[in-house]
């Protein structure tokens, strides 16, 4: 029997929960703001291909529209009418342990333009269509830490190169590159802590760079310039490559194991239009290995972590004629950590018929992507709905309680 | 009281060099600035013309083979990008060579400044090399000159009319609005009032940007640079500041240009552009004095830009004492090759891997990468902007590594300090000059240190 669109979706709440405790179960946690959850939010640039990730393979539409593309990276079985690309077979273990979540036909309120760049911003900005450009100063993940007291500029950490929209506005946040290293001998680090003793501006940002430097740990004995320009140079380079992921993970767990509380940093690599098979391999290894690099360096934290993996859009139902997919709306949210309730699907699916698409090309998105990240926000730190609705997401209608947290 | 010349080389240059004495003073300054270009023909760089020409040569060659993909197409497609690369680099030696060596660096820092005030960033290879062949021949040639003749330069360049969106924006009367239905652009109209003339406090009304924006319909762009398109201008005559232009039929680009004469003459312009030159070479909070003998001075001289220099450099605001500011990562960087005073050879001969790995990856690691500002209001003149963990990370890391790069006989350290701060070294800065354990830690620790990043 063909599964329909009700078989698919009925126990998608059963499947892959494990009945493990966890932690974080009481309002208690809340009580010293920030507290001690944690949230890492990750921005998958570029526009990740949601039903190329989550593959409804129980939709007959799904091979009618992707011929090529369902071919090429078959998924096994995660829940009842959806497989997991293969790249994402390394976060199995974290569904059956009731750590991973899916919102399959979700979106920001963008629509129609399709541009990486308006979207993106969209999405940081936390604002629908009904508020004009440049109404609202900075990102949701920075207006929010406003409604948290106690918050210094060590509780929300933006990691990369530069800090993203998400986090930039009125409240301080820090941020940091790992790809930036400084090595120095001793004795010349001494004598530049000496050097900046008497300036304040310098003195404040010198202190913060050399701790940090620290907490990467010291690596080998630089005393060859060679080997710091190659840094330098490899910097970039390196952050785009896997191992860059791995690092951006472990310097945010390294971080949130302290005083951060929130994290955020980007990967890239999303946008698909030619040669998917092989780009979206690369940029879901990157994604697993994000996560699991942040489980297995918070150790007992992860039981009080919330990962969101969001992206600006998703991408065309059916596949191009460049073994790709192009800008579309409806995509993939993904959650993780020990905070987020058992391996579920959320919010339903729409189906692929014609009938059912957004401009008859697109996904239909059936929620809005910052109604889970509020109250996932509401969750963690315990925010009032009204702040929520009004100042982090304005104009935002919450809604009921998806319970996507423990 | 005048500025002294250590004053006059790091507020008004890139510091001290070993290879050249600082200025005298306000009038050798003046000299230098108004005498002609020398270093920019002694270490060359592709102009206008020729990098238009070459990225035209580069669209053809990538539409050959997109339309045949033979060997032959291959190559000159390879040959075309391998021609916009070299120009790139060009760019980039030019820079550092005229900074670190030049007999009249003011002119590197006003060419500097203007870039940043007329902010053009085109990312992508094809349109890369074009931005600095865009200063090299819009507003290099003016900043002695004429600030008007500057803007006609500056709003009549294809790396302008790009950046801005002017080469998409149409008539929505003009025959082709009519026949395609596309419309209007505001962007180069709205920035060219608010950041590039009047500033954003200077008077002007949305209908003020909306009428200038259908008034600039027409600047536009071919394969071969700059074009004037009399069938994308809105008809009729356009009402901007209350003056009326326009409305010759066909469209003729003089008809633009004595719109944008007039905002270059405006008196907002004079107090806009006043203020920005003192916050720039001065103070983030100028004399007050200061900033209305420079509108003064501009207003009388019809936007003279080597008069409002002279004005700016002999002003007694500008003998206050240095260190309000902070240098930003660019000019950190080119007055510490300045320090150094490398042989042109160890600048003009540097590979790409070297331009890299010494100019471009630190300058983005210090958050100011090169022609890349954020947006067309240029970079941030705070130093708060700047100093942070990050950024100053990644100037003491290219401190401690980049000297020996430029430098292979690194100066002792105990020398060094005195090239590079003479008098102003402080007691720790020398002490750490002495104490350190290598000379190549030595040298880093004199261009960390506060006094080298502040100006």
């Amino acid at each position: 029997m063909q599964p329909t669109r009700r078989t698919m979706l009925k126990g998608l709440g059963a499947i892959g929960c494990s009945l493990a405790a966890h932690p974080l179960t009481t309002t208690m946690t809340f009580a010293a703001a920030p507290g001690e959850n944690r949230l890492v939010v990750l921005i998958l640039r570029g526009a990740m291909d949601g039903i190329g990730t989550l593959q409804p393979v129980a939709d007959p539409n799904y091979a009618r529209l992707r011929p090529e593309l369902s071919r090429a990276s078959p998924g096994a079985d995660l829940a009842e009418g959806f497989a997991l690309h293969p790249r994402l077979d390394p976060l199995r273990p974290l569904w059956a342990a009731g750590e991973l979540a899916f919102v399959p036909a979700v979106s920001t309120p963008y629509r129609d333009q399709r541009s990486h760049f308006d979207g993106q911003d969209m999405l940081e900005a936390g604002t629908g269509r009904d508020v004009p450009v440049g109404a609202v100063r900075g990102g949701w993940l920075n207006r929010m830490l406003g409604a948290v007291p106690g918050v210094t500029a060590e509780t929300a950490f933006a990691i990369g190169r530069d800090t993203p929209l998400i986090l930039t506005g009125d409240q301080p946040v820090s941020s940091w590159s790992p790809a930036t290293r400084l090595d120095l001998s001793p004795q010349a680090r001494l004598l530049l802590e000496r050097l900046y003793e008497a300036d304040p501006l310098f003195h404040a940002a010198a202190f913060e760079a050399l701790e940090l430097a620290e907490s990467l740990g010291r690596s080998e004995e630089v005393d060859s310039f060679g080997e710091m320009m190659r840094m330098t140079r490899d910097a970039q380079a390196e952050e785009r490559a896997a191992e860059g992921a791995r690092a951006l993970a472990s310097f945010a767990a390294a971080r949130l194991r302290e005083e951060t509380r929130i994290a955020s940093f980007s990967l890239t690599g999303w946008d698909t239009h030619r040669g998917q098979r092989a780009a979206l391999d690369q940029a879901l290894r990157r994604l697993s290995d994000s996560i699991l690099t942040l489980r297995d360096e918070l150790g007992p934290l992860w039981g009080k972590t919330a990962v969101l993996a969001v992206t600006e859009f998703g991408r065309t139902a059916a596949e191009n004629g460049t073994g790709g997919t192009d800008h579309g709306t409806g995509g993939l949210m993904l959650l993780a950590g020990g905070a987020v309730r058992c391996g579920r699907l959320f919010g339903g699916w729409p189906g692929l018929d014609e009938s059912a698409l957004y401009d008859r090309r697109d996904l239909m998105p059936l929620d809005d992507v910052r109604r889970y990240a509020a109250w996932v926000l509401r969750g963690l730190y315990g925010i009032e709905a009204g702040t929520l609705g009004s100042v982090v997401f304005p104009g935002l209608d919450l809604g009921d309680d998806p319970g996507v947290l423990v | 009281m005048p500025a002294d010349p250590l004053t006059l080389a790091i507020r008004f240059g890139y510091g001290l060099s070993p290879l050249h004495p600082p200025p005298a003073d306000a009038d050798a300054l003046m000299a230098a600035l108004t005498g002609p270009d020398r270093i920019a023909r002694q270490y060359r760089q592709p102009p206008s013309p020729l990098a238009l020409s070459r990225v035209a040569a580069q669209l053809q060659a990538k539409r050959a083979m997109n339309r045949d993909e033979t060997e032959a197409n291959r190559r000159a497609l390879r040959a075309a990008n391998r021609q916009l690369a070299e120009d790139y680099d060009d760019a980039r030696r030019a820079l550092m060579a005229r900074a670190a060596l030049s007999p009249d660096p003011f002119r590197e820092r006003l060419a500097a400044f203007w870039t940043d005030h007329f902010t053009v960033h085109l990312p992508g290879g094809r349109w890369r090399s074009v931005v600095p062949a865009y200063v090299e021949s819009a507003i290099r040639p003016f900043v002695a000159g004429r600030f008007a003749d500057m803007l006609r330069a500056v709003v009549t360049h294809p790396a302008m009319l790009v950046y801005l969106d002017q080469f998409q924006s149409v008539g929505p009367q003009s025959r082709t609005g009519r026949q395609s239905g596309r419309g209007l652009n505001e962007n180069l109209a709205r920035e060219l009032m608010e950041l590039h003339t009047l500033g954003v406090d200077g008077g002007y009304t949305q209908d003020d940007v909306r009428e200038l924006a259908e008034l600039l319909t027409g600047l536009s762009i071919s394969d071969e640079g700059f074009a004037f398109k009399p069938q994308l201008a809105e008809p009729g005559p356009e009402v901007v500041l209350g003056r009326r232009y326009g409305g010759a039929e066909p469209a003729r680009l003089d008809e633009v240009l004595a719109a944008v004469d007039d905002l270059a003459r405006h008196p907002a312009t004079a107090a806009h552009l006043a203020r920005k030159l003192a916050v720039h070479f001065v103070s983030d909070s100028p004399d007050p004095d200061l900033v209305a003998a420079l509108a003064a001075r501009w207003r009388e001289t019809d936007g003279d830009l080597a008069a409002v220099a002279e004005r700016l450099v002999t002003h007694p605001a500008s003998a206050a004492p240095l260190g309000a500011k902070a240098k930003r990562p660019q000019e950190f960087l080119l007055s510490a090759l300045r320090a150094l005073g490398p042989v042109p050879r160890a600048l003009t001969g540097m590979g790409r891997r070297t331009l890299d790995g010494v100019f471009s990856a630190p300058l983005r690691a210090m958050g100011q990468a090169w022609l890349e500002a954020p947006g067309p209001d240029g970079w941030p003149e705070d130093a708060g902007s700047w100093i942070t963990p990050q950024g100053l990370a990644a100037r003491i890391t290219w401190a401690m590594a980049a000297p020996r790069v430029v430098r292979p006989d690194l100066p002792d350290p105990r020398d060094f300090v005195e090239t590079a701060l003479g008098p102003l070294a402080g007691r720790e800065t020398r002490f750490a000059a002495r104490a350190a354990e290598t000379g190549w830690e030595g040298v880093g620790l004199v261009l960390a240190s506060p006094e080298f990043n502040r100006r």
